[in-house]
């Protein structure tokens, strides 16, 4: 067959799981980052990154209304998924996944969006008319009291909510991680390393996410960026980074040193079908190039060469841990279990696990994001801009 | 306490409410039990296999009957059973030469190199005790029967693969007609009528043999007293109960 090196089972020559479980846990990592961005403001009481609170928090809820979507597409029958919430397997790793999506989606995320915007929900519903004025009253839940004792309640609710939310956000994306490593059969995934790899790598993504979307939404806006802001984030983003690269370092001193039966299968493998994704984008151009960008970014003087790098950072950022997920989930279909043997990935264009559909997939959310821009601005009113202080309590 | 219409109601209403999805999945549950065989005692049997790798000739019978008894597509990446061929030089065993041509389904050509150790190994899904497929099928779709078989229920696999990724063997594969999970049922529906499996009836040296575990007259108790026998990975802990006689140490 076509891209067959070597021998593999003759049921392994096509690949089962497409670039579509790639998107897969890229964007549940994005929303978790995302999230625990944001609750650095509001738990951590990290002042500096308040100007992106709720702009994170659109964020997680724009990519996690489109997590599932993937999935759905990738199945086989996707009409009988909503069978994993009436009747879960309950030794399957993955039979879990709606019940932690629903909890993180609805339990969380939506919560805090809401307790966060619920002033200015009531205000919007009392100052428009016709359908606006219908759509804010059913956001409102048809409660208009926004006195100060209720917006304390609503303040206390929604830091409990976020307090519960950091680990919920751990547990979709350690969750995620372990649904790769927990495949014993599979040895470039079985490790138990994977939750916390997919976690920390999710915490950089985000990060940048957010950090990308700040500069952008500046930009759209022409207003001032808070380089206090920016810079902190950058801060947190490399910290994470370097976090993250220490962890897939050890993984990998591990394998090496270690050197089981698999080892030269996968050495081999890394070598050559997933060079370019692997040491290429993922280690060098998605990790030490915006480790280095964001380390020496500290040293520039000028806002303009910072806020540059940064961008430059973030991009880059996004594409090796896209190129990750890449690598962990095509890179373990790439060899055979037998180990003697290598496939091939045919990604095509217009099929439904195909290039378009995937773009579209990525685009999808930030139309969403657009979409959730606009209905709850996540800043002050323009002539609040210069207090930076989007929650008003 | 007062029980009036009003409350009736609202109780009743939330009764309904929370027990519809209990009655539709308990019908699923229903649905899902293997097809029933009048007189036969699922919980009376165990089955194994056992495949001697010295009687094998790569003939190729048992993956075409294999294929035609069970409607599996004649593509070249779909196989519930197939035959590989290695070949071992002594001077460089950690790297044998293995192949398969469309899982040997028309046979092997003559080996390449001459002067190294040649011999087939018939594979099939182990019906592992412990399986990682039936571990990690997210609506317990692929299920172990009472006599040992694992088995998949097409009507409600959702297709997500998962199975095909946690079988260390390579045994499954996704039927590209159903869409759905698919792999070796041990002819699930003969064996329940007291019939062989298509793979066992065709061979023509015997290398394979159906037996249960459970049957304290089965001669596979005598054969496996008297051979060295060994499963596939054994490493995986998934407990096959497909045997090998005469496994050769490269084989994986």
């Amino acid at each position: 067959m076509d891209g067959v090196q070597g021998f593999m089972y003759p049921n392994e020559m096509e690949l089962q799981w497409s670039i579509l479980i790639v998107l897969y846990p890229f964007i549940t990592g994005l929303v978790a980052g995302a999230f625990i961005l944001a609750s650095l403001e509001r738990v951590f009481n990290v002042q500096a990154v308040k100007p992106t609170y709720r702009l994170a928090l659109l964020t997680a809820l724009a990519f996690m209304i489109v997590a599932p979507l993937p999935l759905q597409l990738h199945l086989g029958h996707p009409e009988r998924s909503f069978e994993m919430y009436l009747t879960p397997h309950t030794t399957s790793a993955m039979a879990m996944f709606g019940f932690v999506y629903l909890w993180y989606l609805m339990a969380v995320l939506i919560v805090e969006v809401w307790l966060e915007y619920r002033k200015e929900i009531v205000i919007a519903w009392q100052q428009s008319s016709g359908i606006a004025r219908t759509a804010y009253a059913l956001l409102a839940l048809g409660s208009k009291n926004i006195s100060p004792d209720a917006l304390r309640v609503d303040d206390r609710i929604g830091r409990l909510v976020t307090i519960v939310g950091i680990p919920s956000a751990f547990l979709l994306h350690g969750y995620v991680g372990f649904i790769f490593g927990s495949v014993k059969a599979n040895p470039w995934w079985s490790t138990p390393m994977m939750p916390i790899v997919f976690l920390f790598s999710a915490i950089v993504s985000g990060v940048a996410l957010v950090m990308l979307m700040y500069l952008v939404m500046t930009w759209l806006r022409k207003v001032d960026i808070d380089m206090h802001c920016l810079d902190t984030i950058a801060r947190y983003l490399l910290y994470a980074f370097v976090v993250d690269l220490s962890l897939e370092l050890l993984d990998l001193a591990h394998r090496i040193y270690e050197a089981d039966e698999s080892f030269k299968t996968l050495d081999f493998m890394v070598h050559t079908r997933l060079f370019v994704s692997q040491i290429v984008l993922q280690i060098v151009v998605g990790t030490l190039v915006p480790i280095a960008l964001l380390a020496g970014a500290r040293l520039a003087q000028r806002a303009r060469v910072r806020r540059a790098v940064y961008t430059a950072a973030g991009v880059l950022t996004l594409v090796g841990i896209f190129a990750m997920r890449w690598n962990v989930v095509i890179g373990g279909q790439l060899f055979s279990k037998s180990f003697l043997g290598y496939t091939t990935y045919k990604l095509a264009f217009a099929t439904r696990e195909g290039v378009a559909v995937s773009l579209a997939l990525l685009v999808l959310p930030l139309l969403l994001l657009a979409g959730l821009v606009h209905l709850l601005p996540p800043w002050p009113p323009a002539a609040a801009i210069a207090d930076h202080s989007p929650r008003s309590s | 306490m007062s029980f009036d219409r009003r409350a009736f109601l609202l109780q009743t209403g939330k009764w309904l409410v929370l027990t519809a999805p209990a009655v539709a999945a308990w019908e699923y549950v229903v649905s899902g039990e293997p097809e029933k065989a009048p007189g036969y005692d699922a919980s009376a049997h165990w089955w194994a296999m056992i495949i001697d790798i010295d009687r094998c000739i790569g003939c190729g019978r048992c993956v075409q009957a294999c294929k035609a008894e069970n409607g599996v597509s004649l593509e070249p990446q779909y196989f519930r059973t197939w035959v590989e061929r290695y070949e071992i030089d002594p001077d460089d065993p950690e790297h044998p030469h293995v192949e398969s041509p469309n899982g040997g389904y028309d046979g092997f050509p003559q080996p390449t190199k001459p002067g190294v150790k040649t011999f087939f190994v018939p594979k099939l899904c182990n019906q592992c005790a412990d399986s990682p497929c039936v571990q990690v099928c997210p609506v317990g779709a692929t299920f172990q029967t009472p006599d040992g078989v694992v088995l998949v229920d097409k009507e409600y696999c959702l297709g997500c693969r998962y199975c095909v990724q946690a079988c260390p063997y390579g045994c499954r594969f996704i039927d590209p007609e159903t869409h759905t999970a698919d792999k070796c049922t041990l002819c699930y529906h003969r064996i329940t009528k007291g019939l062989q499996t298509a793979c066992v009836e065709v061979c023509p040296t015997g290398a394979r043999y159906l037996g249960d575990l459970k049957d304290p007259n089965d001669p596979i108790h005598e054969y496996l007293r008297t051979h060295k026998v060994h499963v596939l990975k054994p490493q995986m802990a998934t407990h096959p109960k497909t045997f090998y006689n005469g496994l050769d140490g490269a084989v994986r």
